[in-house]
C-alpha cells in the first residue's frame, strides 16, 4: 500500500544521523521532526533565524516573536539560538547545515528540482529553497510520486521552472525510495506491498532496478 | 552621545516621497515595523518600490499598502498568503521581482557593508540567473548579485536606546539587522525606547551608527500568521 504523508515523514526520519543540523521545508518535511530515531541528537534550523527549534507551544504559550519559516508558532529547546537572516543563509551557504529536506513538484533524473512556480497559475516565490538546494551537500526530497491526474512527477527532465540543478541526492515518495546516481534514478526501496512493476509504471524517468528491492520498514 | 530619538512616527518618516525605494524588515508578520507601515498608509505615499521578504497578508503588514495601491514594485522571496497581491501581480498592476531569500538578505548586508556585488550559488541554472555574470569558484558555478540601493530602511527592534543601539527578540530579528544602515536613512521603531547608557553594551545586536532615527511605536498588535499549538 502506498504510504501516507506521515509514512513518508517516518521513512525520511531514518535518514537523520547523530549530530546532524537539519533544515526542514514546509509540508511533509516539517513532520519529520516528530519521528527522530531514538538515541541520536539532531538540531533543527529554520532559515528565518533559529537553531534548536522545538515542538509547537502549548495553547496559551504562543509567542508572535517566535515562529518557524512556515510562519507557525514554535518553541525552542535548551541550547537554541536566534540570529538574523544574513547569518542564517551564511550557515546554509557555508555548508554548516548537514541535511536539507524539502518538498518538490518535479524532480529529474540528473537531480534537478522544481518547486517554486507554475507559470500562469501559481507564483508564490522560491523563499529560501534556491539557496538551500544550491548549497547543501545532502538534499532529500519528500514528494508524491504522481500528481492528482496520475501523471509522474519523477521525470527525465523537469517541465517547470527550476529551483536548482543537479542537486537532489535522494527522493522519498508514497511509493518508493530513489537514489539519484550519475546513471539516473536507482530504486532502493519500495513501500510495503507496492510492486516494482507499479513503481516503474508510475515513473516517467527510467529506473535502475538491481536484484530484489526490499520493502521500506515503517514503524 | 549622538541623539537619534525623534518625537513621532511622522518625524521618523519625514522625507519619504513618491517613487522612492524602501527596505522593510520582517518575516511574514513577525518583526515588521507596524507603526511605520500605518504611517505610510496615512501619508498616502505612492509608487513605492518595497524590498521586503514577504508582502504581508491582505489586511496587515505590507498588504495594507497593497490595498491602497501605494506599491509599484515588490522585491521579495515569497509572496503567498496574500490574495490582493496575487491579483495585482497577475493583472500586471504590480511589478514583482522574486529573488532567493539568502540572496535578498545578502544584498541587504552587502549594501550595509559597502560591498558592491558578490557571487552566490543560489539560482544558478534557473531563471534567476538570466542576464547575470556567471563564474566558477572551487569547481562550483556562482552568479553575481548586486548590493541593493534604497532610500530608506525601516526596521523594527524589541529594545533600543536614544543612541540608536538595538536589541532584537526571537525570530523577530530576521531581516532587520541586515537592513540597518543598508539605505541612505535607517529608521528604527522599537517596543521600548530607553535612555542611552541603560542597555548593556555587551548585549547590543546592532550599533547605533547604523540607525539615523529611532522612536517607540505607539502600540504593537504583533499578529500571528499561523497559530500552531499542542494540546496540554
Amino acid at each position: 500500500m502506498a504510504l501516507d504523508k506521515i509514512g513518508i515523514a517516518k521513512r525520511i526520519a531514518q535518514e537523520l544521523k547523530d549530530r546532524y543540523f537539519v533544515n526542514l521545508g514546509i509540508g511533509i518535511p516539517t513532520l519529520v521532526a516528530n519521528y527522530i530515531p531514538k538515541g541520536i541528537d539532531v538540531e533543527f534550523q529554520s532559515e528565518n533565524g533559529v537553531l534548536g527549534m522545538g515542538p509547537f507551544p502549548f495553547e496559551g504559550d504562543e509567542d508572535a516573536d517566535i515562529i518557524n519559516a512556515g510562519k507557525q508558532t514554535i518553541t525552542t529547546l535548551p541550547g537554541a539560538s536566534f540570529f538574523d537572516s544574513a547569518t542564517s543563509f551564511g550557515m546554509i551557504r557555508g555548508q554548516h547545515v548537514d541535511l536539507t529536506i524539502l518538498g518538490a513538484m518535479e524532480v529529474s533524473e540528473n537531480g534537478d528540482i522544481a518547486n517554486w512556480k507554475i507559470p500562469g497559475k501559481m507564483v508564490k516565490g522560491m523563499g529560501g529553497a534556491m539557496d538551500l538546494v544550491a548549497s547543501a551537500e545532502n538534499i532529500i526530497v519528500a514528494m508524491m510520486h504522481v500528481n492528482k491526474a496520475g501523471e509522474s512527477k519523477i521525470l527525465k527532465k523537469c517541465t517547470l521552472p527550476l529551483t536548482g540543478v543537479g542537486c537532489v541526492k535522494k527522493v522519498v515518495t508514497e511509493l518508493a525510495v530513489l537514489e539519484i546516481t550519475p546513471q539516473g534514478f536507482k530504486l532502493l526501496e519500495r513501500a510495503p506491498g507496492v510492486s516494482v512493476e507499479h513503481i516503474v509504471s508510475s515513473t516517467e524517468a527510467s529506473l535502475i532496478v538491481e536484484g530484489d528491492i526490499p520493502e521500506m520498514i515503517i514503524n | 552621545m549622538i541623539n537619534k530619538k525623534v518625537k513621532s512616527v511622522e518625524e521618523a518618516l519625514q522625507g519619504i516621497e513618491n517613487g522612492m525605494t524602501l527596505m522593510l524588515g520582517g518575516f511574514g508578520l513577525c518583526g515588521i515595523p507596524e507603526n511605520s507601515i500605518a504611517e505610510l498608509v496615512q501619508k498616502e505615499t505612492r509608487d513605492l518600490t518595497c524590498i521586503s521578504n514577504n508582502a504581508g497578508v491582505d489586511d496587515f503588514g505590507l498588504g495594507l499598502l497593497l490595498q491602497k495601491k501605494q506599491i509599484k514594485k515588490m522585491i521579495s522571496s515569497y509572496v503567498g498568503e496574500n490574495a490582493e497581491f496575487e491579483r495585482q501581480m497577475l493583472s500586471g498592476e504590480l511589478e514583482v521581482d522574486l529573488i532567493p531569500q539568502g540572496t535578498l538578505a545578502e544584498r541587504c548586508r552587502a549594501a550595509q557593508a559597502g560591498i558592491p556585488a558578490f557571487f552566490t550559488p543560489a539560482g544558478y541554472g534557473t531563471e534567476v540567473a538570466e542576464g547575470k555574470e556567471v563564474r566558477e569558484f572551487n569547481g562550483k558555478m556562482h552568479i553575481m548579485e548586486h548590493a541593493f540601493k534604497a532610500d530608506f530602511a525601516i526596521i523594527k527592534a524589541w529594545k533600543g536606546d536614544t543612541a540608536g543601539n538595538l536589541i532584537f527578540k526571537g525570530t523577530a530579528r530576521n531581516f532587520n539587522p541586515a537592513m540597518a544602515g543598508a539605505a541612505k536613512i535607517t529608521v528604527a521603531e522599537v517596543e521600548e525606547l530607553v535612555e542611552a547608557g541603560t542597555l548593556d553594551p555587551n548585549q547590543i545586536h546592532i550599533p547605533g551608527i547604523l540607525v539615523q532615527r529611532i522612536f517607540q511605536g505607539e502600540k504593537y498588535e504583533k499578529r500571528i500568521e499561523q497559530r500552531t499549538v499542542r494540546i496540554r
